[in-house]
């Protein structure tokens, strides 16, 4: 089966070539290695509640996913201009959203928002997250409220 | 009583794979009649789990609410069809489903497989046998489907609405048959294992199913994306969800098998790489399967998670797919490696493509756990999204893409790429003109669109040149050509047409990316707007009631460039029995480009309007589907039907060392 002469003549032999394709495939996972540090360096997005923000101090412009409650009364719509107030209890931060909200944003829920925070220290919101379930509440929501002493299963679910 | 029935069956299934796979295991060196043993259990086992099916179906067609299951996802007032479909729209119907379809492939490869030799049947089915039982029990006694409720209510809680869609009667069985159709894949490469003996015998055995396998995977996530397009209304068709990526990564896991196991078929060279891929695949589909199920990883698309199973779900991961490898490792040196070749070649081509496919899935598979591993090890949470892997995974997928249309073009063994990149001059042309021309009438400023264009352009060419080139078109008179083309076998067709579609998905994804066009508006009836040429004319709202929904129905009048006018109505939906709403997109098709329109939640009688105009993105979809029909073509060529001959499968045989 084997073409010994084929690869003596191409001046290649089993070692050389053994060599070439481990090379070739050190270099692809270093190329990828380094592209998915990079990515992960740069492209994750973290995640806040209203208390984090405040606490940590967060870059305005830096994007983030500020996630919490949607405060009962705080909605108002004009038009596209959406405005509501996100909080885990513990802190509140006024959102800003243009656009349609998903459906199952309500007043009381669980909300992701991604977006980043004004100098003002208000959010605009690009993207609201929710998921198509009515008892669905964001896990890190569950977390961040935990930590605020404000989680009522039986009310929240 | 039925229920009762299809229980019974279901522990019945159990049992006969309990038996089979300690059977197997014990005697797969006794021959024949022991393979016959297994095959009949093979096939028993399907009618058993069918039956047990058909019982919950029965169930939920006829509204038995004494089925905890049917109240729970079913409800009297619903369209057959979402009552039958709503059997796997949950946890515990959609892993009934699940094990049907993986005791079909076993019951195929007793019955198309009788040419095994009758070690490796026994083998493959006992390994089949065990995956039956261990996630048949696992179903059976931690998420049982024919729990009934007592006393039974009268009214069922529906299913959720998102899920009451033609979508759901078609997305998973097809997600599934791909993910499931692996397992033949790692059965075969259990049971080479263990025997010691792959060959190319072998490798002509299982690409067959890896290639089935892929061709419904793909047809099921191309159809998952076109349904989370038109369903959840944001207008994106795809997000890097978490379910998402576990899907994604069998699929090009198994992108890698099918070629690396073409390599071991006409080659006998790379075994023990289509060993490992065989096992990775099958893994990663479990992953798909399970992983989003246990709660673990959240995404905006499951439905069928507990997370109080989770413990178990990760036990059973752990224990199929670490056996698996540590069989991997025990055996894999006792294989015996085959033919040699020159780094430029076709296998070297193959190489380079198994290279960058699997290098993509471990970015993807990265991206997917990173955030669970650092939830766990520091305690932050953060989320890995669309930039993460546009930039990994594109990075990795352009140099792919670029080398591809040479594959076909080089030899076996020993290869020349310069005699294969004349032959490609043609289409590399045609791809730079055509790409300046786009660029030059649409205007592009600065950016990747036009390398995207001319990669898209490239690979579709490029499949197309190497039919050209065997047909000797132009070289010829005409009729001498087609006499070629049409002697040519169905897998270069199948090549060719699978490579085309991946460059037609790749122009879908880069011009609906690189001028996709929106806008939100308040827009009230009598208004109109504007979009890319498109006049969008709101004429009237109205209320209407369904079956089992009330419909707020804006009216629309779209008139297009061409001055002709086309109605569209975009609705947002609210269901009777959980009061759940949903928006349902208006879309419509003009050539390959769509016009997406979202009706907003009224308020003070104004209404908010959000319009997506999305250029060729249906050739996102086209693609796969191109894909698809090449995987069922390639299945009917004669040198790919499903069954070896007894002659070739003998004379083949090695023994491993």
């Amino acid at each position: 089966m084997s073409m010994p002469a084929a690869i003596r003549k191409k001046g290649w032999s089993r070692k050389q070539k053994r060599l070439a394709v481990i090379a070739g495939l050190a270099m692809v996972v270093a190329l990828a290695a380094t592209l998915v540090l990079v990515a992960l360096r740069d492209q994750i997005v973290f995640f806040y509640s209203p208390s984090d923000v405040i606490a940590r101090d967060v870059a305005p412009g830096h994007p983030i996913r500020l996630g919490g409650m949607v405060k009962d009364g705080t909605w108002t719509r004009n038009g596209q201009d959406n405005t509501f107030t996100v909080t885990d209890g513990g802190h509140d931060i006024v959102a800003h959203y243009t656009g349609i909200l998903p459906d199952l944003f309500r007043e009381g829920q669980g909300v992701v928002a991604e977006g980043s925070m004004t100098p003002e220290g208000g959010f605009i919101a690009t993207n609201v997250l929710a998921k198509h379930d009515e008892n669905y509440i964001p896990k890190e929501v569950v977390e961040a409220l935990k930590a605020q002493g404000e989680w009522r299963p039986e009310g929240g679910q | 009583m039925s229920i009762e029935l299809g229980h019974f069956a279901l522990i019945l299934a159990f049992a006969v794979a309990t038996v089979s796979t300690i059977g197997g295991y014990m005697f797969w060196r006794r021959g024949q009649r022991v393979a016959l043993v297994l095959s009949q259990g093979a096939v028993l086992q399907f009618v058993l789990v069918a039956a047990a099916f058909a019982a919950l179906i029965q169930a939920f067609i006829a509204s038995d609410f004494s089925l905890a299951l049917a109240v729970n996802n079913s409800h009297s007032l619903k369209p057959l069809i979402y009552k039958i479909s709503g059997v796997w729209g949950n946890h515990e119907g959609s892993m009934v489903l699940w094990i049907l379809i993986l005791v079909a492939f076993g019951a195929m490869v007793a019955t198309f497989g009788r040419r095994l030799p009758s070690d490796l049947m026994t083998l493959v089915l006992a390994t089949q046998s065990l995956l039956v039982a261990a996630f048949g029990g696992f179903t059976l006694f931690t998420s049982n489907p024919f729990a009934r409720m007592v006393p039974p209510p009268l009214e069922g809680n529906d299913l959720n609405p998102v899920l009451q869609d033609v979508g759901l009667a078609i997305h998973p069985p097809l997600l599934y048959a791909g993910y499931v159709g692996f397992s033949i894949c790692f059965s075969f490469a259990i049971a080479a294992l263990i025997s010691g003996r792959i060959d190319q015998a072998w490798a002509r055995w299982v690409r067959p199913w890896t290639m089935l396998s892929w061709t419904f995977l793909t047809l099921g996530i191309a159809m998952g994306s076109y349904w989370a397009y038109y369903e959840l209304g944001w207008g994106g068709w795809w997000f890097w969800d978490p379910v998402e990526n576990a899907s994604f990564m069998p699929w090009l896991a198994g992108t890698a098998l099918l070629h690396s196991a073409l390599v071991m078929e006409k080659r006998n060279a790379l075994k023990i790489w289509t060993i490992f891929l065989s096992i990775i695949t099958f893994s990663l589909s479990l992953l798909g399967t399970f992983l989003v199920r246990s709660g673990i990883l959240t995404s905006v698309h499951t439905f069928a998670s507990d997370p109080t199973r989770g413990l178990v779900i990760l036990a059973l991961l752990a224990l199929v797919i670490g056996g698996a490898f540590f069989l991997f490792a025990l055996r894999a040196s006792s294989l015996r490696q085959g033919g040699l070749f020159a780094p430029v070649s076709r296998e070297g081509a193959l190489i380079v493509n198994n290279l960058f496919l699997a290098t993509a899935v471990g970015a993807v598979l990265v991206g997917t756990l990173y955030p669970l591993l650092l939830d766990a090890l520091v305690g932050t949470t953060i989320s890995v999204g669309a930039p993460f892997f546009n930039l990994t995974f594109g990075a990795l997928m352009a140099p792919l893409l670029v080398v591809l249309p040479f594959g076909p073009f080089l030899a076996w063994k020993r290869a020349d790429v310069m005699a294969a990149a004349q032959r490609l001059m043609g289409a590399a042309a045609l791809a730079v003109f055509l790409t300046i021309l786009i660029s030059a009438l649409g205007g592009v400023s600065i950016s990747l669109a036009p390398l995207g264009l001319l990669l898209g352009f490239w690979v579709a060419f490029g499949a197309i040149a190497e039919l050209v080139d065997r047909s000797k078109l132009g070289r010829v008179p005409l009729g001498e050509s087609w006499r070629r083309l049409a002697g040519l076998p169905r897998s270069a067709f199948s090549t060719a047409i699978a490579h085309f579609g991946m460059g037609v998905t790749v122009l879908g994804i880069v011009a609906t990316s690189a001028w996709e066009t929106e806008l939100v508006t308040t827009l009230n009836p009598g208004e109109t707007a504007e979009l890319s040429g498109y006049s969008i004319a709101f004429d009237s709202f109205s209320q209407t009631a369904a079956q089992n929904y009330v419909a707020d129905e804006g009216h629309f009048t779209i008139t297009g460039p061409d001055g002709k006018t086309r109605p569209m109505i975009a609705e947002r939906r609210t269901y009777v029995a959980t009061g759940t709403p949903t928006t349902e997109a208006a879309i419509e098709t003009y050539g390959f480009s769509q016009l997406y329109l979202q009706l907003g939640e009224p308020l003070d009688d104004t209404h908010v309007l959000r319009v997506w105009f999305k250029p060729y993105i249906t050739l996102i979809w086209l693609g796969a589907l191109l894909m698809a029909g090449a995987g069922f073509l390639s299945l009917t060529d004669r040198r790919m039907r499903i069954g070896v001959p007894k002659r070739v499968a003998h004379a083949a045989a090695e023994p491993a060392e």
